[in-house]
């Protein structure tokens, strides 16, 4: 039982720590809010560079083989400068789904190109009817003469414009209609029949809902051999929760830190706003919170190898937990702010409504508390 | 980072277990899980507290010289751990835990050596004298006052909220020996014979309906000199060093899972009707369940710095805080899974020995005394609103 980051954490950390807070300055956000891609591609490269797309990537597959703990401290720096770059979409989700899925021919087409920053992906699995159920799917891939057909529709599909390859789940029909079964298709940005709208993400970067409309695709557009894709998306969303927790945490200490500055700062009835006992406890009680979320998510993460159940237990718990926290920290970070604190003049807004995001993504803390009381046994599903 | 035990400590969690279903008769776990107050009564806490000095595990906390068993903090968690699942008794920790550290930090020679080892084997039951009528929260303007005498102090004062004061043979206390500049200052640490003349008790029962408080009054009592612990009017300094262990070194999450299991196996029997069935409930559950998970995962966090010879700093003060909260939770939980049954009262004492048969299944009598004696968790130790102040002044340097 150690708790405590190796050095290679430690100084993972402090170099993420200094890359955010020198780069991704409020100006920079500025400037990243009107870029039609979202993000920076310069920024990109350096991160690769950094050897970050290449983390979580397994050795064998041209990557550095780091695991969910590295994630964690790459993604909690991400939430500290509010990120835009799809760190979550290319590396965390996209890239593990190539590698839980794919053939080893895959695998080398794709994830090395990853970890060299030279290929964005995207994951185009939520639909309007299923809210947040992983298991529906209405799209459907049909066998074709030389490959397969795609129908259907996909919603908040994160940074889909940016991607070069969008990894879509459809259903697999068979002779008799529908299998039962998902598989996951890598459809290239531009083929015939994709058609995405694109739009401007609530906290920053893009998202698009995507048609599929008879697009064909080869063969080998689907990943791996036909068996059943849930488990490895509930393992891979598992992780990115695990992942966006850890963002999470870093906002809000990004709050709480900010907040603490203003209440010491911002005078009224001639003394801080500080020297009140009902913000000193308001801001106590955020710091615990932000606390509890620490705990969460570093659970989540040391939890997300594990067998499936007590994996998704964890990752369920933490996002319903931190969603719970993410929203406290929030909401009162800019009631202390007062009414500066509803304008766009201070950094404050964007922080709210990054977590105000994360809180919804993969389902929110009513979600997944209930989740976490099905796969306990308590509720039937 | 990874939260597994190495084979040495998996080995010590085997002899834990061993020791635990050698020494843990089945009474001892029917009267705990049946007692609805913060400690176990001494016919069992210190039957308990007996096995475990026999072991050398009388003081898992204290130095080896001075009879601690030298564990590293690791095998805290697993012994704590261990006894939580067992449901071993709620040993009084104003022995072991609160005044045996004051001893050992700042005690003489004589009064370790009388004291120490008689805590240890359960010989001296230890009761706390410090709130008083007048001095809850606002601590160090007690009033209870020790005049120097020749060789003695003479006591005249009261001390309220007394845990066990009926069952102690000892009391360590703070008293007004000076009138400082500060009221902190003027304050002493002082050991007292609870069989001293002119010392009274009178019991207080709280809402649950258990005699586990007092209220203790003093009427021209001479304590020696010599049972003065540490300088006269250095008491505070003293008296808050205990406070700490009172507040952050426990290891609660355990317990509270323990809890938890218990209402949980309720809810989903037809004793209650399965009262699991009920979403609300299920949901409920499932929300303090991730509490608990939160809480330990920062127990260990705590753990691991100390492990490492870290500080674990500031993360510890919001420790009490939570489990305080997450308590009153799982109790509150219990009221709503009995349901009509928590409408019964059973004014006999204790319940492990009733002479007649109650009306609800003896495993229900609990659950609603220990939700309303539960209420005192976020009171006792440094209300929360006290512990919020210190976090506002020690983790955010307000």
């Amino acid at each position: 039982m150690d708790l405590t980051p190796s050095d290679e954490q430690r100084l993972l950390r402090e170099s993420a720590d200094r890359f955010v807070a020198e780069t991704f300055t409020a100006d920079h956000r500025k400037t990243a809010a009107n870029d039609p891609l979202g993000f920076s591609p310069a920024i990109w490269k350096r991160f690769a560079e950094l050897g970050w797309l290449a983390l979580p990537i397994s050795e064998a597959d041209g990557g550095l083989g780091g695991g969910a703990i590295e994630v964690g401290i790459l993604m909690e720096a991400f939430g500290r400068g509010l990120v835009s770059e799809p760190f979550l979409s290319t590396v965390v989700i996209g890239a593990a789904l190539v590698a839980e899925c794919g053939t080893e021919a895959q695998k080398q087409a794709i994830l090395p190109k990853v970890a060299e920053g030279a290929l964005y992906l995207a994951f185009a699995h939520s639909e309007r009817a299923a809210r947040f159920d992983l298991a529906h799917v209405e799209a459907t891939a049909t066998r074709t003469a030389d490959g397969w057909r795609l129908n259907g529709s996909k919603i908040a599909v994160l940074d889909g414009a940016a991607a070069n390859q969008i990894i879509v789940s459809a259903e697999i029909a068979n002779a008799n209609g529908a299998s039962g079964k998902l598989g996951l298709f890598v459809v290239a940005a531009g083929t015939p029949g994709l058609s995405l709208r694109d739009y401007a993400r609530l906290g920053g970067g893009r998202g698009c809902s995507l048609d599929l409309k008879d697009v064909q695709l080869p063969a080998d557009a689907l990943l791996g051999d036909g068996s059943d894709a849930l488990p490895a998306i509930e393992a891979v969303v598992d992780r990115a929760m695990a992942a966006l927790g850890a963002e999470a945490v870093g906002i809000m200490q990004t709050l709480l830190d900010t907040t603490l500055e203003y209440t010491r700062m911002r005078k009224q009835f001639g003394r801080p706003l500080s020297a009140n006992q009902v913000i000193r406890h308001r801001l106590a009680d955020m710091a615990m919170q932000v606390d509890e979320a620490r705990s969460m998510a570093l659970r989540a993460a040391l939890m997300a190898d594990a067998a499936p159940l007590q994996r998704s237990r964890a990752a369920s718990g933490a996002k319903a937990k931190i969603g719970k926290c993410a929203r406290f920290v929030a909401e009162q970070s800019v009631q202390l702010h007062g009414a500066m604190g509803v304008t766009e003049e201070l950094d404050i807004g964007a922080y709210f409504k990054r977590l105000l995001a994360f809180d919804t993504l993969f389902g929110g803390s009513a979600y997944h508390y209930r989740r976490h009381a099905t796969l306990s046994g308590r509720m039937q599903d | 980072m990874d939260l597994t035990f190495s084979a040495e400590e998996r080995a010590f969690e085997q002899e834990v277990r061993d020791f635990i279903s050698a020494n843990l008769t089945p009474e001892m776990k029917r009267a705990t899980a049946l007692t609805p107050s913060v400690f176990s009564d001494p016919d069992i806490g210190m039957a308990w507290q007996r096995a475990l000095h026999r072991k050398g595990w009388g003081a898992p906390g204290w130095p080896v010289e001075h009879g601690g068993p030298d564990w590293t903090p690791a095998q805290r968690w697993i012994f704590e751990a261990e006894c939580a699942r067992a449901g071993v008794p709620n040993v009084n920790v104003m022995g072991v835990k609160m005044v045996g550290p004051v001893i050992i930090g700042f005690g003489s020679p004589e009064q370790k050596n009388f004291y120490l080892p008689r805590i240890l084997s359960g010989e001296d039951y230890w009761c706390q004298g410090y709130s008083e009528p007048g001095s809850g929260s606002d601590l160090a303007s007690l009033k209870t006052r020790a005049v120097r005498d020749g060789d003695d102090y003479v006591i005249n004062g009261t001390k309220i909220w007394t845990t066990h004061a009926h069952h102690a043979n000892r009391m360590f206390a703070l008293v007004r020996t000076n009138d400082g500049e500060r009221q902190q200052d003027g304050i002493s640490f002082l050991l007292i014979d609870m069989k001293t003349p002119g010392i009274t008790t009178r019991p207080i029962l709280t809402i649950g309906g258990d005699h586990e408080v007092n209220q203790v009054f003093f009427d021209d009592v001479r304590v020696p000199v010599a049972n003065r612990v540490g300088e006269e009017g250095k008491g505070w300094t003293y008296g808050k060093y205990l406070l700490e262990f009172e507040r952050g070194s426990g290891i609660a999450s355990a317990k509270l899972r323990e809890a938890l299991k218990t209402i949980s196996d309720l809810a989903a029997s037809d004793v209650t009707g399965r009262a699991i069935d009920d979403p609300d409930i299920a949901l409920r559950m499932s929300e303090v369940e991730v509490d608990i998970d939160a809480l330990e995962m920062t127990e260990l966090r705590v753990l691991s710095a100390l492990q490492t010879g870290q500080n674990p700093g500031a993360v510890s003060s919001l420790i009490k805080l939570r489990v305080s909260e997450i308590r009153q939770a799982v109790t509150r939980l219990g009221v709503d899974v009995i349901g009509n049954d928590g409408l019964v009262v059973e004014p006999a004492r204790p319940f492990y020995k009733l002479n007649h048969e109650p009306v609800i299944p003896e495993e229900l009598l609990p659950v609603v005394p220990e939700y309303l004696n539960g209420r005192a968790y976020t009171i006792f130790g440094g209300s929360s609103e006290i512990q919020r102040e210190i976090i506002a002044k020690m983790v955010l340097g307000l």
